[in-house]
């Protein structure tokens, strides 16, 4: 545990110290906001809850959160970094998870930085606060859910435009494995467990399940064990880079 | 009785506490092209072993292999004992190792980045800066020690990564191309730090400067096409080079053609070759037979003959010559990978 650290402190430093920060912060709360007020129509909706606002989240996830794997791995080994990474004697799995955590907490701050519209909303009505509170851990839970995804694509390739493209193309099948599209596509040839199966893996339905309110531990699950299947993945691929 | 330890294969004999890195047998292939095919050493303390090669003879893959960066394909490494594959975090901690081009992490300053190895190689507080005052001590990085690794010219990039991989004090160092880029005066002092280091530690350095053989090796391997060609001190190797006691003299063209009908006529004399100089004058290297001295016999003749000498020397050996003679060229390794 004890060699997580470092790289986690490294790596959530290097977010500070480029503009790249900066940046997705600022786009991100704008989007948010854009979104939340003149897409959403909050002002107008006239409702004292947040649920315009947590639903445009997993829509900008799918951008954003790419943005951010994107670089994870690809740059380290475009700039030759990766070598003096997996050299140094940390396993690779505490090396996987540091970096994670580093951009997942990243995220978390971004997120925890749209807390002007509970401030917004708490004075214009009167919300349920717990409910609101069910949306940020959803949300926040999903995006460690996209954020794996995208790691595990960013560690199969050194080009970072690549990265993004493929990790936006996975996450958005994710988003939307619940949807009709997707399930009509199954519904004619598989069987009725597959089609079950496969919509059970859509983000959307269990972030509007929680972010309705109610934690169920089987949402939460989900999202944590898709978040250990893909960083094992981003294991796995990093080894078999190293023994291609 | 005495016979028994010759019995014994090489692995099991790493009780010598002197060996510190076993190779046997490593080989790495990318698909069709094989980069290193079998190569076996044992590199001990207090050992410089130099690892020479043309490009692509899979000098960094071997070192990628012995760092635990790449997997080989089959046969292993172990480092003071610790088998690279199977006990890697173990054998990692034993290593200093500079990879090729000196990667760092170019936002950060040589300050920040030599604390996140310090950190990572498990040192903390006032342990970690005092290991990172004596590596920038070493390597000379204190005036640009807070200044972005990415603004830094390419001879301090090349000191962050020497300073990275000596932070811990490793018993082993592995360098690939430590000097590439560095000028004369960088050149010599990273090469005085690495025979300051050579009593206490097994250190592998690839390069192919030639001098920097002659300079800090006490072995070379050479190899091509990922196999070892040649292994033996710098001085072996210049034994094996058909300049090795080759007899080199200058004087006016007036009297080189009697100068080498003379040399050609002693039985000492293999060759002789002739290079037309400035100022009118002819350059003769006479090359010996085998195992034969010039020096001695070639003064005293052109002592007694008068033949108005400029200059007179015997060499060693050149380096380049071995080096041409055992390597191939890029361009047939290519054509023959394709094949």
């Amino acid at each position: 545990m004890s060699m997580i650290w470092p790289i986690f402190k490294r790596e959530f430093t290097a977010y500070f110290a480029t503009p790249l920060a900066y940046v997705f912060i600022v786009i991100f709360l704008f989007a948010m906001g854009a979104f939340t007020f003149f897409i959403g129509h909050f002002y107008e909706n006239g409702i004292a809850d947040l649920s315009v606002f947590f639903g445009y989240h997993p829509w900008l996830y799918l951008f954003l959160v790419p943005a951010i794997s994107m670089r994870l791995w690809a740059e380290e080994r475009h700039s030759g970094t990766m070598e003096l990474l997996l050299t140094l004697p940390v396993p690779l799995w505490a090396t996987v998870l540091g970096k994670y955590l580093a951009a997942w907490t990243f995220i978390g701050i971004a997120l925890a930085l749209t807390f002007p519209i509970w401030l917004t909303v708490n004075f214009l009505g009167s919300p349920d606060n717990g409910v609101i509170l069910a949306g940020y851990i959803g949300s926040f839970l999903m995006a460690g859910g996209y954020l794996a995804i995208g790691a595990a694509i960013s560690s199969a390739t050194d080009n970072q435009v690549i990265a993004f493209v493929v990790s936006v193309v996975v996450c958005f099948l994710f988003t939307i494995s619940g949807a009709p599209l997707v399930l009509d596509f199954f519904r004619a040839w598989a069987p009725l467990p597959v089609i079950t199966a496969i919509s059970s893996f859509s983000f959307l339905t269990h972030f509007i399940a929680i972010s309705s309110g109610v934690i169920d531990v089987r949402d939460i699950i989900f999202f944590f064990s898709l978040t250990v299947l893909f960083l094992s993945v981003n294991v796995v691929l990093i080894d078999l880079r190293k023994a291609s | 009785m005495f016979s028994l330890w010759a019995d014994v294969p090489l692995a099991t004999r790493s009780c010598d506490l002197n060996v510190m890195i076993e190779i046997e047998g490593l080989t790495k292939r990318f698909g069709p092209i094989t980069a290193v095919a079998g190569i076996d050493l044992t590199v001990s303390k207090g050992e410089v072993l130099g690892f020479l090669g043309p490009n692509g003879a899979g000098k960094s893959t071997t070192m990628k292999m012995v760092t635990g960066f790449l997997a080989p394909t089959s046969g292993r490494v172990r480092v003071l004992g610790h088998d690279v594959t199977t006990e890697t975090i173990a054998a990692q901690q034993a290593i200093g190792y500079l990879p090729e081009g000196a990667p760092a992490y170019g936002d950060m300053t040589p300050r920040q980045f030599l604390l996140f190895i310090a950190a990572v190689r498990g040192f903390r507080g006032h342990q970690a800066k005092a290991r990172v005052a004596a590596a920038v001590g070493n390597t000379e990085l204190d005036p640009v020690l807070d200044q972005p690794i990415e603004t830094l010219s390419k001879g301090f990039k090349r000191r962050v990564g020497l300073a990275q991989a000596i932070l811990h004090d490793p018993p082993v160092l592995i360098m690939d191309e430590p000097t590439d880029g560095l000028d004369p005066n960088q050149k010599h002092s990273v090469r005085t730090l690495i025979r300051a280091m050579s009593p206490e530690k097994a250190i592998i350095v690839s390069t192919h400067l030639l001098e920097e053989v002659a300079a800090i090796c006490s072995r070379a391997v050479v190899i091509d096409r990922g196999r070892v060609v040649a292994d033996g001190t710098p001085a072996d190797l210049l034994r094996r080079s058909r300049h090795h006691n080759a007899v080199t003299l200058v004087l006016p063209s007036s009297r080189a053609e009697t100068a080498r009908t003379k040399l050609k006529s002693m039985n000492k004399v293999a060759s002789v070759e002739q290079i037309a100089r400035q100022n009118d004058l002819i350059e003769l290297t006479a090359f010996p037979n085998p195992g034969a001295m010039l020096i001695e016999d070639v003064s005293a003749i052109a002592v007694a003959e008068k033949w108005d000498v400029r200059e007179l020397y015997a060499e060693a050996g050149r380096l380049d010559d071995v080096f041409r003679a055992l390597t191939t060229h890029d361009a047939t390794r290519a054509r023959e990978n394709r094949a």
